[in-house]
């Protein structure tokens, strides 16, 4: 099992949340000290470049207008590290294409990345969470088929190489594409996309994209990758293999149990600090109907702003423990889930400091990873559905839509 | 209270709901965001004199979205040719809101059937400066602050916790068409300040005093617009004044429908 780390680059350095209505869309960047911000930059590629050298891979993510992730361009963080990691895999989870106007630019971007870092990149396309629409000013409605009609667009770009091609599309118009640089992969970086469904993950499992789901838990996590796999055997008339879907929690990994929860309540800063408006929690065309009554009915965020360590940990969003418990943990939903390839860490969040989070991820690398190799190196696709089907359904109180519509 | 029939038209392979009520002159309803308009005492009123026809745009009242609609100019043409197959003439054309927006889209392409047209509290064009907002953003503004600025007296605003979640669903659904109706450029048409010259038949602003999501200066350079036009503002009224006050409504609309001349 590969293990990517990934922070979301947050400034936690904010007022009261009683002194302000939302973290997204609208809070003022007044509360935003840019030395402050220089540091924290300077902190999270350092921690990204400490993952590497401890054997583990490198996510970023990109979100707008928000103090949960000051990273409104993802790829400028990634071509940083292209340069200065030399041997990570360098995962974008992802680009949000339906937002962007101009996917050929994405196109390039990415090959410039894929060559730079000669071949690194996993690129990954997203359809974005709902409270993009303001920062992006793009209507959520239909973003699924312009996410996917970019990304036909993108994939062209990166694989024609007797251009310029025209593309006259339902929503992107480009009529002299011939991309430069190209993908230094051939015939083009692997592809991630962000799956919060069943129905989803049909079109990520018919590609053979590896699909990944965020905070999915043990309430979603089975149906959705058992909708990718039923999908990905009718398409292409074989079991999809494990490294085709991934699992991202919230991770933290200590010599004691004391000491880890410590370390995890720290990183609960990232459910706790998603103070929003239903209004942009609820864009237009964004939810299903039946979830968009929800948020008329007084809900705010798909996101619990009060969890509990316990609660979340019950539920397969967080793994915290001495190593030996954190593995125990990640064995027990890999095989609930009828297993993944990757583990998606959030191993840092909110106030978290680099020593506190590097102490983490050596014990992790050290203790656990290894442990996740033999596990996956034992994968046995039937051995796994048997597990699977010994293994009922856990009961959890339902939590509204939490997760499901995350990043659909 | 008129009843009130519902048919069916079949129009660009689309399904179109067509709302009815009332005898007389007709008179073509276009309802705003808040969806459809004949279920109102107004109508009723109104109903006494006129043949009220109201389409309900695709995507309200729980009708689907076209899978070729983009926005408002498709709406545009699926009512040029529902007009062409009602085979309407002398029809007065009310519209409120983002209705009053597309009444003015269709005048300026033709008012070949068209005798006279209403605007009440319309969007669609643009009258202030780049930063400034001349429109309410409906889709980044809490429901209840949404309330107390289209309404002059907000406790006449519907009680949406008291929905069912059928209801709720068609709310939802409103919202979804409206933004596909408006979301960029919101709420107007940039172009269309240069086109409103072409309206040549009498036509009458309303505007409810109250009216903050869309204000009433916003009304009179709008007004301002079409050679001739002129505004009636009621007291009292925000953003629906057909809905707040229908009596000081009513009597506007009818006694504009009755002046023979240019008002």
């Amino acid at each position: 099992m590969k293990t990517w780390f990934f922070t979301e680059d947050a400034y936690p350095y904010l007022p009261d949340p009683a002194e302000y209505e939302s973290i997204r869309v609208n809070l003022p960047n007044r509360h935003y000290d840019p030395v402050k911000g220089a540091d924290l930059y300077h902190m999270y590629l350092d921690m990204w470049l400490a993952a590497e050298s401890h054997g583990l891979e490198i996510m970023v993510n990109e979100h707008h207008q928000t103090a949960t992730c000051v990273v409104p361009a993802a790829p400028l963080l990634l071509a940083i590290l292209a340069r200065q990691s030399k041997t990570a895999r360098l995962l974008i989870l992802g680009n949000p294409i339906a937002n962007r106007n101009q996917p050929v630019r994405v196109a390039e971007e990415m090959a410039m990345i894929d060559v730079i870092s000669r071949g690194r990149l996993e690129c990954g396309f997203v359809r974005s969470v709902p409270w993009e629409a303001s920062a992006a000013n793009v209507t959520a409605f239909r973003g699924a088929n312009r996410m996917w009609e970019a990304h036909d667009l993108i994939l062209k770009a990166w694989t024609t190489r007797d251009g310029p091609f025209n593309f006259e599309g339902r929503y992107y118009h480009h009529r002299q594409v011939n991309i430069w640089p190209r993908p230094f992969q051939q015939p083009h970086p692997p592809i991630w996309v962000t799956i919060g469904s069943a129905i989803s993950a049909v079109p990520v499992a018919e590609r053979d994209y590896v699909g990944a789901v965020f905070l999915a838990g043990y309430m979603n996590v089975r149906k959705i990758f058992d909708g990718y796999r039923a999908a990905y055997l009718k398409r292409h008339g074989r079991p999809a293999h494990p490294d085709r879907l991934a699992y991202a929690a919230l991770v933290y990994v200590a010599e004691t149990e004391a000491k880890a929860r410590e370390g995890a309540e720290k990183n609960l800063w990232y459910m706790r600090s998603n103070k929003v408006t239903p209004h942009h929690s609820n864009p237009p065309g964004y939810h299903a109907p039946d979830v968009a009554v929800n948020f008329m009915k007084g809900a705010d965020s798909v996101v619990p702003r009060n969890p509990s360590l316990q609660d979340q940990m019950a539920r397969g969003n967080v793994f915290a423990g001495t190593p030996d418990q954190v593995y125990e943990q990640i064995k027990t939903l890999y095989e609930y889930a009828g297993g993944f390839g990757h583990l998606i860490m959030m191993g840092q969040a909110g106030f978290l400091t680099m020593g506190e989070t590097l102490r983490s991820m050596e014990l992790y690398a050290r203790e656990v990873v290894p442990r996740l190799k033999e596990l996956i190196a034992r994968h046995d696709h039937n051995h796994m559905q048997e597990l699977r089907t010994a293994t009922p359904d856990r009961q959890l109180t339902e939590l509204g839509s939490f997760g499901l519509e995350f990043t659909r | 209270m008129t009843s009130c029939t519902t048919t069916v038209q079949r129009l660009q392979g689309i399904d179109l709901r067509v709302s009815r009520k009332g005898r007389g002159q007709s008179m073509l309803v276009l309802h705003g965001g808040g969806g459809p308009l004949l279920g109102y005492p107004f109508a009723d009123r109104l109903g006494e004199r006129f043949e009220l026809i109201e389409p309900i745009h695709p995507g309200f009242a729980g009708t689907p979205i076209p899978d070729h609609f983009d926005g408002l100019e498709d709406l545009v043409y699926l009512y040029l040719d529902l007009m062409d197959a009602l085979e309407l003439e002398q029809t007065i054309v009310l519209g409120n809101s983002l209705g009053g927006w597309l009444a003015a889209e269709i005048a300026v392409r033709t008012t070949a059937r068209i005798a006279k047209l209403i605007l009440v509290d319309a969007v669609g064009v643009k009258v202030g400066g780049r930063e400034e907002r001349d429109i309410v953003d409906v889709f980044a503004t809490s429901q209840r602050e949404l309330d107390r600025l289209m309404w002059h007296d907000p406790a006449l605003a519907p009680d949406t916790s008291k929905f069912t979640d059928e209801q709720l669903k068609v709310v939802a659904g409103n919202r979804v068409a409206l933004s596909l109706y408006g979301w960029d450029p919101y709420l107007h048409n940039p172009k269309l300040c240069h086109r409103l010259h072409r309206i040549k038949v009498p036509t009458l602003f309303i505007w409810g005093a109250s009216d903050r999501l869309v204000t009433p200066a916003y009304g009179r350079s709008y007004c301002g617009m079409i050679p001739g036009a002129r505004m009636t503002v009621v007291e009292r009224a925000g953003h629906l004044p057909h809905v707040e006050q229908p009596d000081a409504f009513v009597a506007t609309v009818v006694s504009f429908a009755e002046c023979r001349r240019r008002p």
